[in-house]
């Protein structure tokens, strides 16, 4: 406990931007704001973001235009950022899904399976596909919570299974979405008549700022945190630590399935390439870039968003300069690895009351 | 049952019990941690409850405040039998709780901490303004300095993490508070700013429980010492009736008898 004390001597010590005093009023509260800014994990993310949007615009004239963003953001973004979200919800209680990517692969052929042998409606086809993404999410839940296992192995089984149902349901080949669906499938992401190329992007943004204000000004957020930050403790204050975790696993289920029936669309096949553990852990990489302790109790649905967007920068980009796909992954993999230190060691140097 | 509680205690009118446990026992499967407790809590009083690591003074606060259910006995809140069922259902009688790990989440801010888990909401939103308000206004009604109360818990000491803590549980207006060990990695001063928050809250009316280890210092805010040793009640007296002396003798006669004990298995 000797490190309580030294904690005690920082509170006393100036307040967070005090040491900006002097100068007129506006000056302070710019120098105050952009503080504030940089303290935020997010901030580094976002500048490192907006910097290469810039180097590829300005690097290729083929970077910033209609069909190249929608495919930046609807294409590539899209599915990252909305998976991310659930694994952000996720790590921050103190979990992880390893097969989210996998319930985005089975969701379209529920969906394919329901609608062409059953004769189901387009819409029921749909809500039942979804809902099979939230009974995964109650699966994994009832591993994880009910029976104990560690998230990394309940989620790694539930993968396999996953993907070996898909595989023999679909004898692994792709089919194309069924002509009855491609009305409907306008409304998820369909551009395959219209050109116009924002829709996934447009459910990816509305689904960020949804679950911002869940996780920073709902009871639901707020205990989320408090079960990944001190579970024990949460417990003693009487929060139901089992229906927190339940919970985050089916909302990750259930983007998982959306995600899925987004992807299908988009690309108006239903594949059982899609998916899998590629867009799982590129959703992880997404949720540390941005800042997610994987320890639990940290993490913004934000940081998660920016760190996607980041992921889809860099492929879209390189892809269009024309440099090869094989060295992303090197840039990639550096990019986690800094986050993560990033991460530790700030959250060090926090701890010591300097930042 | 409604025996009166037995033992030598010191002052007891059955009426002006708040909190009456009887024949109260736990056992964690061959492990015996409490055997036939009976203790008794009198409206406003401040019950010291003393006793070495690990002779059960936790698993009862644990029980008292309906975390775990007793293996066997009777719990009497005011009078009538009740089974406390949960966490949530103790409170909701007007039992809380400071555990000794404090249960303070060290990523939120103080004011979260002090509200967790009985926000004020907004449907569907917290409502962020007013328990910021009203945690600084009860903070500073209690004369608990704290840098801010949107201050990450991480940030704060020993003393002001106490605090908090203590002002959360007083927060739902209990009749009956536990407080596990709120001394416990405290120096004399901050340890002053818990005892005073002692006598405040005898002063509202609370009746309290306060789980101790080192007993000189809570010698002086308790009314009366209850000493627990291995699982059993062994000293029921008014903290006037008794000192720091005696009971440091009754420990260290316990840990003689524990070493000779040890000694005899040994040869």
């Amino acid at each position: 406990m000797s490190d309580t004390a030294e904690r005690a001597a920082d509170v006393t010590g100036p307040p967070p931007g005090g040491r900006a005093a002097g100068g007129n009023g506006f000056l302070r509260a710019v120098r105050h704001g952009l503080g504030a800014f940089l303290r935020q994990r997010e901030a580094t993310v976002l500048v490192v973001v907006v910097a290469l949007f810039l180097y590829f615009t300005i690097d290729s004239p083929n970077f910033l235009t209609h069909p190249n963003m929608a495919n930046l953001l609807s294409g590539i973004a899209a599915p990252y950022i909305i998976l991310a979200i659930g694994e952000v919800m996720l790590l921050i209680c103190g979990e992880i899904d390893l097969s989210v990517g996998f319930v985005l692969t089975m969701s379209p052929f529920v969906m394919y399976f329901l609608v062409t042998y059953d004769g189901v409606p387009a819409i029921l086809a749909i809500i039942i596909s979804l809902i099979f993404g939230l009974v995964v999410g109650v699966v994994n839940g009832f591993l994880v919570v009910t029976l104990g296992l560690p998230s990394f192995i309940a989620t790694l089984g539930t993968s396999f299974v996953l993907y070996g149902l898909v595989l023999t349901t679909s004898h692994g080949e792709p089919v194309n979405v069924p002509a009855s669906l491609q009305h409907i499938g306008k409304f998820f992401g369909n551009e395959t008549t219209s050109g116009w190329g924002w829709s996934a992007f447009i459910w990816a943004v509305a689904l960020v700022a949804i679950f911002q204000v869940v996780l920073t000004q709902t009871r639901w957020g707020l205990h989320t945190v408090a079960v990944g930050g001190n579970q024990l403790g949460a417990r003693e204050a009487g929060i139901s630590v089992a229906r927190i975790k339940y919970g985050n696993f089916m909302i990750t289920g259930m983007l998982g399935a959306l995600v899925g029936l987004q992807v299908a669309f988009y690309d108006n096949t239903i594949d059982p390439a899609a998916g899998g553990y590629t867009y799982m852990f590129y959703a992880v990489a997404a949720a540390v870039l941005g800042g997610t302790a994987m320890l639990g109790g940290a993490g913004t649905i934000i940081g998660g968003f920016l760190g996607a967007l980041l992921l889809a920068i860099f492929t879209d980009g390189f892809a269009i300069i024309g440099v090869s796909a094989n060295p992303l992954f090197i840039v990639f993999g550096a990019g986690v690895l800094v986050a993560m230190i990033a991460n530790v060691q700030l959250g060090r140097l926090r701890e010591a009351g300097r930042t | 049952m409604t025996t009166a509680p037995d033992g030598e205690a010191a002052s007891a009118s059955a009426d002006g019990d708040i909190l009456r446990i009887e024949h109260v026992s736990k056992h964690y499967g061959a492990v015996v941690a409490l055997i036939d407790i009976n203790i008794h809590l009198q409206r406003g009083e401040v019950l010291g409850l003393i006793g070495d690591n690990g002779a059960g003074k936790s698993t009862l606060l644990k029980i008292l405040c309906g975390f775990q259910p007793p293996t066997s006995g009777h719990i009497f809140l005011e009078g009538e039998e009740v089974t406390l069922k949960s966490v949530d259902h103790a409170r909701s009688l007007g039992i809380d709780a400071v555990y000794q790990d404090l249960a303070l989440v060290n990523q939120l801010s103080v004011y979260h901490n002090m509200f967790l888990n009985r926000e004020r909401v907004r449907w569907p939103l917290l409502n962020q303004r007013a328990m910021r308000k009203e945690a600084k206004t009860r903070l500073d009604e209690m004369g608990i300095q704290i840098p801010s109360v949107t201050a990450e818990v991480a940030k704060l000491s020993g003393g002001q993490r106490q605090a908090v803590a203590v002002a959360r549980s007083v927060y739902s207006n209990p009749k009956i508070l536990l407080l596990d060990e709120p001394l416990a990695a405290m120096g004399v001063k901050e340890g002053a700013i818990i005892l005073d928050l002692v006598k405040e809250l005898k002063r509202r009316g609370v009746s309290i429980i306060i789980i101790a280890h080192n007993y000189a210092q809570v010698l002086e805010v308790c009314d009366r010492i209850n000493l627990i040793q291995g699982g059993k009640i062994t000293l029921d007296k008014l903290s006037s009736e008794t000192s720091a002396d005696q009971l440091t003798e009754m420990v260290v006669a316990e840990y003689r008898r524990a070493l000779e004990e040890r000694q005899r298995a040994a040869s």
